[in-house]
């Protein structure tokens, strides 16, 4: 018998590896004949979770497809089948991979179905229903309305409810797989646990410094999309918080090196360009601790109304008042020096309320704010040299605010 | 009465139908794009009026998007912001895409303000599922309920009937334009056509029936004249800027048919009447609309009723007007072309925005469109 210790496993490593496993037991299910679909990132799973049928995240793939450098070969090829340059640059690759059908970055089964779900955005829609009509599938929505009151009410609910009973019986009838009503609650309990997991985990960048780098929840964020309703995803953010709490205790971080500003990063991560954006922030020690992606996969609820509430509860399904509180909430829980703003050229409805958005924060909060431009997945809309102009702008108010202190 | 003497009753500029609702004491209720239920704002007693933008700069709404944004919806900011539509009693906005979201999210800020109520009018997209209807219908009787409000007056069922009836009434005198419009181009020229169809989003709903009643009576009477020029189907979200009327004019292109959102798209379908529950029949109305681009449609059904529409009116071929910035339209073309090149239908896109000034583009792209048709 050997006397080398095992080394310890690490969140990171089990995070990993419930994504790799994520798509390998979706294209085992296509090898063996199965039905697979495609679903869009905030769609309840909770429902063929319990139905046990595979399904993959075309967002998930395009922005790994635009981190490790496809990007812009994949809008390439759907603009040359005639999609604008305007449009989502994930709905762009996601386009080309349905007609290409292979992306060396990340490959996954070509869908039976897709499963859709608007509550980020209507885009989803118009890109679902595309690939519905190319390959001639099914496409299964739960439409999710826009809401100006501050929260979802019984005509909501009962909308989503119904629109639950109509998917089902669509997916039912699709795949040959029954519902089962006692695994939806084992379904729901183990997503709450992930969910609380989620939550607690990311909320623990309130501590100062944070005990972890805030670009670590962009990478683990692929679980929370992928695996909400999967036992193993509860245990690995379990096992992140156990981490995160002995960094705490050690006066440790992901986050190398001193941790002098602790800033609001708005929007979806710059995929092409993350290690930029992150290296021009760690040099001047700015740290991410706030960010509403964390809120947005904590789906937390009691019972099937209050899921049914919490999808509705998206960060673009909500009026303004309620985004404004969303990031009031996450700048003084995590006591932020600053506010990063990404206006994300692929995504409208997030950049037609951030400019008033960041009136707000200023007000509310008197906390400096920068913005810049760039895009979740298209690289060619970014500039480095306006980054780091606007990085160094926040940066330099940042120390005259602590030196005033 | 001559063509041209009706024709001009339809002539009217917006400052002149507010000043005159004014003088008649209504209130006007601004209605953004697209498909909402106006039949309530006139059973309230009030003048619905279309709010599509306008061709102008864009300066203020600067401050509240980004450039990437569609003109139409920077141009109500704009006019939302310069005080342009202070006239309002209220302004109700649709969220059937992600750009009307946000413009009604910002519209609420700055109307907050002005003391103008915002109407809200949240819509199902899964609009044709019994669930998808119940929804739509608690919205409008929400809708009701603000109109009610701004107006003092009570919106009966009755009145709701009376409003669906006279829209419906002006729905079918529209179809029959466009038939008589394709039939004398000579005289109904794609300025002539736009301006009677656009109108209808301004005008008051009776008046602009009765005129209409009129010109298609008067187009009924005249002898044909055969066109020597080609034959064109429009399709976009709006297509009615003068100069591009002009480019179509001076190529000799006649519209035979449209699919535009500022017009067919509204009057193609009709309400259901005399249901009993008018309400509920305004709901079902958003699931009977088909192909449009704002409306959830996994069958794509908006090319194969273009290519009906393009052999039932002869036409030569098809003008696809972008709006810039429209992903909803911009997600459609890429299926639209395949479906009509499959078909052997000629069709040509091209860009237009409400700030453009310089339509050169616009013009080669159509003068050789017009060469090779």
């Amino acid at each position: 018998m050997s006397n080398v210790e095992a080394k310890p496993v690490r969140a990171k490593d089990l995070l990993g590896a419930i994504v790799a496993n994520h798509y390998q037991s979706a294209w085992d299910a296509k090898n063996a004949g199965e039905k697979v679909g495609w679903c869009a990132s905030n769609f309840p799973q909770e429902i063929f979770e319990t139905m046990d049928i595979k399904v993959v995240y075309p967002e998930n793939q395009a922005a790994a497809i635009a981190a490790k450098g496809g990007g812009e070969r994949m809008c390439n090829t759907a603009e040359n089948n005639g999609y604008s340059n305007d449009i989502c640059a994930y709905a762009r690759i996601s386009l080309a991979y349905m007609d290409v059908k292979d992306a060396p970055e990340l490959n996954m089964p070509q869908p039976d179905f897709v499963l859709c779900c608007n509550n980020i955005c209507n885009c989803m829609i118009k890109w679902y229903e595309n690939i519905a009509k190319e390959l001639d599938i099914p496409m299964i929505l739960i439409d999710v309305p826009y809401n100006n009151d501050y929260e979802a009410e019984e005509d909501r609910i009962a909308y989503l409810k119904g629109q639950f009973d109509y998917a089902i019986k669509q997916l039912e009838e699709i795949t040959g797989k029954k519902w089962d009503e006692k695994r939806f609650e084992e379904v729901m309990e183990i997503s709450q646990r992930t969910g609380r997991a989620w939550l607690e985990a990311t909320g623990m960048s309130k501590y100062e410094p944070s005990p972890f780098n805030g670009f670590d929840v962009f990478n683990h964020m692929a679980v929370a999309v992928c695996a909400r309703g999967k036992k193993e995803s509860a245990e690995a953010f379990e096992l992140l918080i156990e981490e995160f709490k002995q960094n705490i205790a050690e006066g440790k971080s992901t986050f190398r090196g001193e941790e002098k500003f602790r800033i609001l990063f708005e929007g979806i991560a710059c995929w092409p360009h993350l290690r930029h954006t992150f290296t021009e922030l760690k040099e001047a020690g700015v740290n991410v601790v706030g960010t509403v992606y964390a809120d947005a996969f904590g789906y937390i609820y009691g019972n099937t109304n209050e899921l049914m509430q919490a999808y509705c509860s998206t960060p673009n399904a909500i009026s303004f008042e309620r985004a404004v509180d969303m990031r009031l909430k996450a700048i003084r829980e995590t006591n932020c020096d600053g506010a990063l703003i990404h206006i994300n050229r692929s995504c409208k409805q997030w950049s037609g309320i951030m400019y008033e958005m960041e009136r707000e924060i200023r007000e509310k909060t008197g906390i400096p704010t920068a913005i810049f431009d760039g895009d979740q997945a298209d690289p060619r809309n970014f500039s480095e040299a306006q980054y780091d102009t606007r990085v160094q702008g926040l940066v330099e108010v940042m120390t005259a605010n602590k030196e005033a202190k | 009465m001559s063509i041209s003497t009706i024709l001009n009753k339809f002539d009217i500029k917006h400052a002149d139908i507010i000043k005159k609702y004014q003088e008649e004491g209504k209130k006007i209720i601004g209605c953004s794009p697209i498909h909402l239920p106006v039949e309530l704002v006139y059973a309230a007693g009030m003048a619905p009026m279309g709010i599509w933008g306008s061709y102008g700069e864009i300066a203020r709404a600067k401050e509240y998007f980004p450039a990437f944004y569609c003109s139409i919806v920077q141009r109500i900011m704009e006019m939302v912001l310069d005080g342009t539509l202070d006239v309002l009693s209220g302004i109700m906005v649709s969220t059937q895409c992600d750009s009307l979201k946000a413009l009604g999210q910002n519209i609420k800020r700055v109307y907050k303000e002005k003391n103008i109520p915002y109407i809200h009018v949240a819509m199902a997209q899964h609009r044709k599922i019994e669930p998808g209807v119940d929804f739509n219908e608690i919205q409008y009787r929400k809708v009701k309920a603000q109109l009610e409000e701004i107006s003092g007056n009570e919106i009966t069922d009755e009145k709701i009937e009376e409003a669906i009836k006279l829209y419906n009434k002006s729905k079918v005198l529209m179809q029959e334009f466009v038939e008589l419009a394709a039939k004398h181009p000579d005289v109904i020229t794609p300025s002539w056509r736009s301006i009677v169809l656009v109108n209808a989003n301004y005008m008051d709903r009776a008046e602009y029936t009765e005129y209409l009643e009129e010109l298609n009576a008067a187009l009924r009477e005249k002898e044909v004249v055969p066109w020597k020029g080609v034959k064109i189907v429009t399709t976009g979200i709006i297509t009615n800027s003068h100069s591009l009327n002009e480019i179509f004019e001076e190529n000799d292109m006649a519209i035979v048919e449209d699919e535009v959102a500022q017009e067919s798209r509204q009057f193609r379908t009709l309400v259901d009447e005399n249901t009993g529950n008018p309400i509920r029949a305004l709901a079902k109305y958003l699931g009977d609309i088909e192909g449009c681009s704002l409306m959830y449609d996994p069958d794509k059904l908006r090319a194969d009723m273009i290519i009906d529409k393009v052999k039932k009116s002869g036409a030569d071929g098809v003008v696809y007007v972008q709006a810039k910035f429209c992903d909803p339209e911009e997600f459609d073309y890429p299926i639209f072309k395949k479906a009509l090149e499959k078909e052997g239908i000629k069709l040509v896109m091209i860009e237009t925005d409400q700030q453009m000034t310089n339509f050169e583009q616009a013009r080669t792209s159509l003068q050789t469109f017009a060469e090779m048709l």
